[in-house]
């Protein structure tokens, strides 16, 4: 099977940085909005490089979200950086009608989520934002799983017309996908090709299925794994291509179930191909203070996890 | 627009246009409108520097924001009679497949329109992000805005307040219709506010103060004045006092007709108090 290399643990959330600040050298309409956590979200190259496109609003979310909708009128392009609890619960409203029902250009961009955060604790854990973002008609949802990855889709989202909610971490984990790739919204990226079980990851858990696919390899069985960076629009048509061989499927995600991922694969699999499914994600469930490795394996969000889950699954078929 | 007559008489048609429409369906928000149609009229046919036809850039023009969404009856008739749209149109108000919303909104392409709004306390930050805008295209034309002053006891505002003075947005003129009703009954019962003039200059704005909020002259003269307050450094507030219900005796000074459209009779002696000058729709 196909194997990738870490090139070197790093943080999303500086490939989003890293992204921002390319965007600043060749997108002159992209402006950049902070609620007060420039270094947790790794803005500080572009404001030194572009301290006029830049906005401090201060610990005020929602005034934050209707500025950025307010830019857009005039043509820019805005890119709002908080923690995702702050980028979505705290703000769904503001999001709901000054930026999703009116069709502005904004770019919410998310960094902590979900239980990687760590210590902080479950205030600070988002694990209902994928959910949120996803019911919001017109709203693009994009979960990145390395730096490169997320450096890719932060540029590549500047350049879609519409609402975006870019959702990435804080914590250092495997960089594995290509340097300088290029992102396509709504294509799914086949990782692995299998014959017995397809895996479905998105965000911090994509490699923790890779993983897992190697040791089930070991096992003797073969596992697809899929990594799904945008949950909406859904790449309908990797995920049924791909069940249509192995005839079951797990889906992995640092996020409830209940809103996730998972619902949203469940829902193309009962309306196009009937498939047994199996869920790694938290069950309805807050999450806790602690370091990301004790939680994700407290939670169940990791490779042991998804390989439990593809051997459960596959006795389901 | 200039003559005092016509703007007099489109703010009589635009009083039976929201009589009318909100009539029509028996639904809609007519107290607050009728006391912002002297405002609404004066704004788009003295006040605004306005470029033919609608972008939604509004590039080198004047904006306005509508934070309060509910008068929605006033904002869309006198859109339609600066020609924004077919006046023709204010028949589909609330109706299905209207683009007359209940509440403003961009998503079925009304011009004139740049944000929906109906939820309350987003529509200043909004226009201080347009006002941000228009200063990075080096655009001297200004931003109006519109808010109730029972709106403000949504928290956005705060935010926005704070951040417009602390950031210098003087290009802005953020217009607070205090007419001191609310759905629950007058601000002062329901959550008094104090002195609002006391609280904006608290946190760094120019207020200005118009007081025949109902008087075509004195919104003209007044927002003059406002005009002449932008560009130093500062957010600009006007302290515009209304009558909700203005024009129909039996709608004033009351927040009965908040939300209330008046039945056939009543219709008949709100249209009799406002003759048809310009013609109905």
């Amino acid at each position: 099977m196909k194997t990738y290399t870490n090139t070197g643990n790093k943080d999303t959330r500086s490939g989003f940085g890293a992204g921002l600040t390319e965007l600043g050298r060749t997108n002159p309409n992209v402006v950049a909005l902070c609620a007060d956590l420039i270094g947790s979200l790794k803005m500080d190259q572009f404001i030194k490089e572009n301290p006029e496109r830049f906005f401090q609003i201060g610990i005020a979310e929602a005034n934050m979200i209707g500025i950025a909708a307010g830019l857009t009128i005039g043509g820019k392009i805005p890119f709002t950086g908080t923690f995702a609890n702050f980028s979505t619960g705290r703000v769904y409203d503001q999001i709901r009608q000054s930026v999703a029902y009116s069709d502005k250009n904004v770019k919410i961009c998310a960094s902590h989520a979900g239980l990687t955060l760590g210590e902080d604790g479950a205030t600070h854990q988002i694990l209902e934002d994928i959910g949120l973002m996803k019911m919001l008609p017109g709203m693009t949802v994009i979960n990145t799983c390395d730096y490169n990855q997320t450096k890719a889709a932060t540029i590549a989202i500047a350049a879609h017309h519409g609402p975006v909610y870019l959702r990435f971490g804080r914590p250092s984990v495997p960089n594995f996908t290509p340097e300088n790739q290029t992102f396509e919204i709504g294509k799914a990226i086949k990782l692995t090709d299998g014959t017995d079980v397809t895996i479905v990851a998105t965000g911090h858990l994509v490699w923790e299925a890779l993983e897992a696919a190697k040791a089930l390899n070991n096992k003797g069985i073969s596992a697809e794994v899929i990594n799904i960076h945008t949950i909406k629009p859904l790449d309908d048509k990797a995920i049924l291509d791909s069940v249509a061989k192995t005839g079951c499927i797990v889906t992995a995600e640092e996020h409830n179930f209940l809103g996730g991922l998972g619902e949203s694969v469940a829902r193309v699999l009962a309306l196009h191909h009937p498939t047994p499914q199996e869920f790694v994600a938290t069950q309805d469930t807050f999450g806790e203070s602690g370091t990301p490795a004790q939680l994700m394996d407290k939670y169940g969000l990791n490779s042991a996890a998804i390989i439990k889950a593809s051997e459960k699954v596959i006795k389901r078929k | 627009m200039s003559n005092t007559q016509q703007l007099k008489d489109l703010t009589t048609q635009v009083r039976r246009d929201i009589l009318r429409m909100v009539h029509k369906v028996n639904s809609g928000h007519p107290g607050g409108s009728l006391g912002c149609a002297e405002f609404f009229v004066a704004l788009y046919n003295e006040l605004m520097d306005r470029k033919p036809g609608f972008n939604m850039d509004g590039k080198e023009e004047d904006l306005f924001f509508l934070s309060n969404g509910h008068i929605s009856p006033v904002f869309y008739s006198v859109l339609a009679r600066a020609g924004y749209f077919p006046v023709e149109e204010l028949n589909t108000f609330r109706l299905i497949n209207s683009r007359l919303q209940g509440h403003p909104t961009t998503h079925e392409g009304l011009p004139g329109v740049r944000i929906a709004s109906g939820s309350l306390g987003q529509g200043m930050s909004v226009a201080l992000g347009a006002a941000q805008a228009k200063k990075l295209n080096n655009d001297t034309h200004l931003i109006y805005s519109l808010h109730g002053d029972g709106e403000l006891q949504e928290g956005q505002n705060w935010e926005a307040i704070m951040y417009a003075s602390a950031k210098k947005v003087d290009n802005i003129i953020a217009t607070i219709d205090l007419n001191g009703q609310q759905i629950d009954g007058s601000t002062d019962h329901v959550l008094p506010m104090g002195s609002l003039k006391a609280k904006f200059e608290a946190f760094g704005w120019i207020v200005l103060e118009i007081n025949e909020g109902n008087n075509l002259d004195a919104i003209i003269k007044g927002m003059k004045e406002a005009k002449t307050k932008t560009g130093q450094g500062q957010p600009v507030c006007v302290l515009l006092k209304t009558v909700m219900g203005n024009g129909v005796d039996f709608m004033m000074h009351t927040h009965a007709w908040h939300g209330k459209a008046p039945n056939d009779e009543q219709l008949a002696i709100g249209l009799a108090q406002n003759a048809e000058t310009l013609g109905d729709y």
